[in-house]
This record gives C-alpha cells, structure tokens and sequence, in this order.
C-alpha cells in the first residue's frame, strides 16, 4: 500500500496539467491590491521596520535597556567628567572616547539591526520533492520512520544533517532553528536578547566588534571616571569630590558591573572565534576531544590567525531571504487542490499541493467526523452489516481501522516541541472549513487518504498545538467496527456519509 | 495560467556540504533529465556554478581588504559600496541568464537562480515537450 502511495503521488507530480479552477482557499486579493514586500508576509517572528530595511527579534525590551544603559552612562560622562579631564589632562580624553562611543553605537545597531543569516523556508515543490525523496528512502523499513537526518562527511568528520519540520529543509552544517525567533539560521551562534537579535553568520562579527568595543569604552570610561574622583579629592577632599560630580558615581556601579560580563564575554567569543566554534557547538561540546579521541573541528583553519580572519574579514554574504523585495503574484504557492474524484486522471502540477498533508490531515479529519456523526445518533452497533463490504476483500474492517486509527494515534501522542508558527497545519484549518454538507471537501478525502496514511507521522512533532479533543480520537479506536457499520447503513443518505463510504471505498482498493 | 499548464516537472539539485558550509551543488546528473539535456552539459553549467560561488566566498586579499576598511569605518562603509560578494552573485546571474537563453530553453528547461531559493537548490523546471509558450 506504501508504494501505491508513492507510486500515485508520482503520477501527482508528472503528469499532465489540466486547467485550474477557483477555489475557495485561493487568496486572489494579492493580485488586486498594489504589490506587497516580502518582508509583510514573512513566515518568521520577527519585527521590521523601515518599509523591511531594519530586522529584529519579537522581544526588543532588553535591546532598548542596553541602549539606555550606553547612551545614559556615555552622556553623564561627556557632560560631567570631560570638561575636567580635558583640562586637567588631555583633550584627546573626550575625543577617544567619542570614536569608541561611535564605533559601539555603530556596531550595535549593525548587530540588531541585521539579518543574522536567516535560511528562508522551502517553497512547497521543494518541500514536497524532499518528502519523496525520503519516502523513496525508507519505503521498507517500516510504518514509522526514525527523525530525518542526512550524514555528511566534512573534512573526514561525519555531521548530522537534521530536518527541520518548521522551515521543512535539511539545514545547512552548523546551521540552527531559533525558537524566539521561529527561524533557521546560518552558523548560528546564539539569540542575544541584549542585542534584540539571533547572531548568526551575517552579523557575527559586527556582535563580536560590539562587545570587544564596549569592553574598551567601559574601560575607558571606568579607568577617567576613577581618575576625576581621585583628581578631585586631591584637591577639596574625597567627599566633596563626590558631592561635586555624582554623576561619577554611578558610571562607575554601572561600569563595575558591566566589566565583569563584558570582558568575559568578548574573552570567550576571542576564544570561538580563533577555534572556529559557535557557541551552539561549545555549549554542546560537538567537537570537544572528550567526545573521541578523533574529533575535531572540521570547519576549522588549523591557525589562529586565519580562522580570525575568516570571522571578522571574511566575505559578507548577502541576505537570503530578501526582505524588501516584492511578491511575485504569478507563482500559486499556496493553491488547494480543486475537485475531487477526478483527481486521479486530471493530475497535474496541482497535485503536489494536493498531496500536501495539510489536505491529506484535513480530509482524514473530516471521514473521522463524518463517520462519528452517525455514531452519536444512532447507538446500535450492527456488525453483520460489515459483511456485505468484504467483497471488495475481507481485510477492510482491518485495514480500515488501521488507517482511520493511524493519524488519530498520532495526535495525542505527539513529542513537544519548541514552538513552531505551523500550529495551523492541520487542526485550525480543519475546522474552519469543514461545513456540515461541504462537497468540494467531502470530494478531496478520497484521495489523500491514502497520503495520510504514509504522511501521518510525520506530522508527530508539529501536531502538539492541534488539541487532541477536536478529534473524536477515542471512539474510532474503540469503535471501529460500529463506525463501519454506520458507513455501510443503506439508511442513511446524506451526502456527508456517501462521500465517506465512497473514501473508505477507495482506501479498500488499494 | 499558460505557464502553469506547461510545467511538467520540477528537479532539485542540492548543495553539497562534503567542503563544509561553502556553497556548492551536486554535480549528480538527475534521471529526470536524460531525456531532454546531454549529461555533460548540465554537468558543466553546475560546475561553472559552483566555481563562481567559491569565488565568491574565497577568503583572498580582496575580502579581507574590504573586511579590514569596513571595519575602520564602524561598517558604515557597506551603506555605500557593494561587497564582493554581491558582485559575484551579480555575475551567477547573468550567467544563468545566458545559460538559459542558449541552452536549456530551447530543450524546454528553464534553471531558476539558487539565490531565488535561499541558495539551497538549483531548481529545474522541466516544460512539456509539446508546449511552445512560456
């Protein structure tokens, strides 16, 4: 039955092309309003501003206190430890540490400002062509797969190449998923709530001319703050000193407290930065030698010297996610599949969305609430009815409980995950267009279902949203054959229950 | 909705991480393709690809020069000019643009730039044998 399955998403895929029709799923108010940025319909949690020209991560509330504490702290001390350092000791004091504000100011904004490197998301022929590749891959070994990982080997080291349900594409070596910001992102270091912003490859090294620039300038400032207080009381007494200038006072309790983490910190990002590590692989310890005796670092130069230089002077790749270009209306992404039974010989491009388990799910969902309508209202349970059925073949009822358990199975018992922007995938979509006499659904199922039984567990991480109440989970398992039996009741006639038996119909044939 | 009618099939290539995170693609020649490219050819447009994308990314005298004046500049020196990289990416796409136009239409094969797909796949759109429009 697996390989009915990928034999007909084939026949989906490359076969002829009929002409598409209007569906209700179909957003056609793209075309009609004036053209949209990318950046207004993009998939991640991040803000934009600046018509997309500025990036940043949903919580900002940190960044603006780090702002806050750099511009207060650098303007207490331009306005009153300056002036009497400048005479005292040397105009170059208030110059110095004008540039060093600038360049921290610069480097910052750069830093949050940025695309970190974020990986945009596979469009759906993509998608859908992984999905068959790894069908194809693991035709035989069974009903439920191991998690998709791919293995490479890099500089004689093997990596893990993990799948991401989210952003559906084998990401890239060392590249990760950001929960805050619902991305994958490019070599990526860590999310940085000081900078609003995940650090990845694109902004690494302006994070990096950051803090080893804010370690200076707190230095700096630290070291003349203590210099005009100690100045001061030579003349008219500790005291007076601080009484005269208190503003003094508190850069130095923020200086204090800043040196300690940011000299820290830029010390350890020094010590990536000459390995050639992220803090992702050093919190992990991936290349650690207590791993094994043969890991190492493949990614790594061999020198200090040219794996700093390939951090902070190497090539800046652009961003590939494009944020301030336009949608293009003419690619149908998003387009649901249109009628039903007819499906299988008016296969076309349409297909591979068709196939999408998005479809598949939500069919199955509506065959599952469809056949426990009956089961509410009418309680007998009359299985001798089932065996008109088995001319089509005696393992139905089996099967069909197979299948109609499968996805249900699934859903209760799915692993939490970081917070995925899918949560729609199956549950919310499917009650929002279930209508109670829905033709133009009730005629999709036949079809898919088949897919759903393939694509269900793969639907396992992101299923954990969809509350599992929505489904009447417990009854088809329990009461499979009653559910039959109401297919199967002649009496019956709505048109909800024809279009299941004809469903279930299908499912038997394969 | 012409266009939509005419596309058979689409082919992935993807990128190849055995050189690490560098940008290169498979140069694995696709079955779906036999019928309608010499193997050779497509090979060597990939190639092609992927060497202009290492020079793109090479760490060379020119990358670290322009590193090195960025940095001086606080990074405000990237609001003004176009890294090498860009430039590079420029030159990707007037060579497939070539491509394109030399090779793979007229055999009903149209190769979308990688930039336009996160650089993670080569997408071959393959069009019906019968089709005329595009």
């Amino acid at each position: 039955m697996h390989l009915g399955v990928s034999e007909s998403m084939r026949e989906c895929e490359y076969s002829q092309i009929s002409t598409r029709s209007s569906t209700p799923m179909e957003t056609p108010y793209k075309k009609r309003t004036p053209k949209k940025r990318k950046w207004e319909s993009f998939p991640g949690r991040n803000k934009f501003y600046c018509d997309g020209r500025i990036m940043m991560a949903k919580q900002t509330g940190v960044f603006y206190l780090t702002l806050v504490l750099i511009l207060v702290t650098c303007g207490l001390f331009f306005i009153f430890d300056c002036p009497f350092l400048a005479l005292q000791l040397t105009p170059a004091i208030p110059v110095i540490g004008g540039v060093l504000f600038l360049f921290v100011m610069g480097t910052l904004l750069r830093t949050s400002f940025s695309d970190p490197g974020v990986l945009p998301r596979a469009t759906q022929d993509e998608a859908a062509d992984l999905e068959r590749q790894i069908d194809v891959a693991n035709g035989s070994t069974g009903y439920r797969p191991p998690p998709r990982t791919k293995e490479v080997v890099i500089n004689g080291q093997t990596v893990k190449l993990k799948y991401c349900f989210t952003c559906k594409i084998f990401r890239p070596p060392r590249a990760s998923h950001c929960s805050l910001c619902d991305n994958c992102v490019e070599r990526f270091d860590h999310h940085c709530p000081w900078v609003g912003n995940c650090v990845g490859r694109r902004n690494y090294r302006f994070f990096y001319m950051f803090i080893l620039s804010l370690s200076f300038l707190t230095i700096f400032i630290f070291a003349f703050v203590i210099t005009h207080i100690i100045l001061r009381s030579h003349r008219n007494g500790f005291l007076n000193a601080l009484k005269d200038s208190p503003a003094s006072v508190l850069e130095v309790v923020v200086c204090f407290f800043s040196v300690w983490s940011i000299v820290g910190l830029s010390g350890f990002h020094t010590y990536l930065i000459s390995s050639n590590q992220t803090t992702n692989e050093d919190i992990k310890g991936s290349w650690s030698s207590k791993r094994g005796k043969d890991n190492y670092n493949p990614y790594s130069y061999g020198n200090i010297f040219t794996n700093c230089c390939a951090a902070l002077c190497g090539p800046l790749p652009p961003s590939l996610i494009d944020r301030r270009g336009f949608i293009q209306s003419d690619t149908p992404q998003l387009a649901p599949p249109t009628n039903g039974i007819t499906m299988y010989g008016a296969t076309q491009s349409q297909q591979s969305h068709m196939c999408d388990q998005d479809q598949c799910i939500q069919s199955t969902k509506f065959v599952l609430q469809a056949a426990t309508t009956p089961l509410l209202q009418q309680q007998s349970s009359d299985p001798v009815i089932l065996t008109t059925s088995p001319e089509n073949g005696s393992s139905l009822p089996g099967r069909t409980s197979l299948t109609l358990a499968g996805p249900c199975t699934s859903l209760p018992l799915g692993q939490p995950t970081p917070p995925t922007s899918t949560p729609s995938l199956s549950c919310h979509e499917a009650t929002d267009l279930l209508p109670i006499h829905g033709h133009s659904h009730a005629h999709n199922h036949s079809h898919p279902l088949q897919e759903a039984v393939a694509h269900h567990h793969f639907l396992t991480p992101e299923e954990v949203p969809s509350p599992p109440g929505m489904l009447p989970c417990g009854s088809p398992l329990g009461h499979s054959h009653t559910m039959q039996a109401s297919f199967y009741n002649p009496a019956s006639q709505d048109s909800l229950h024809e279009d299941s038996v004809r469903g279930l119909v299908k499912l038997s044939s394969v | 909705m012409r266009q939509q009618a005419a596309i058979a099939a689409k082919v992935f290539i993807q990128r190849d991480y055995t050189n690490g995170t560098v940008c290169q693609f498979q140069t694995k020649f696709p079955s779906e393709l036999e019928t309608r490219i010499d193997k050779q050819q497509f090979e060597e447009t990939v190639r092609m690809l992927n060497n202009l994308y290492a020079e793109a990314e090479k760490l060379g005298s020119q990358s670290y020069i322009e590193g090195c004046l960025a940095c001086l500049t606080a990074y405000a020196i990237f609001l003004c000019i176009e890294t090498h990289y860009e430039k590079v990416l420029k030159k990707i796409a007037k060579y497939i643009q070539e491509q394109n136009d030399k090779i793979y239409a007229p055999r009903g094969l149209l190769l979308t730039d990688p930039i336009e797909r996160g650089l993670r796949v080569i997408e071959v759109t393959i069009f019906e044998d019968r089709s005329l429009t595009r």
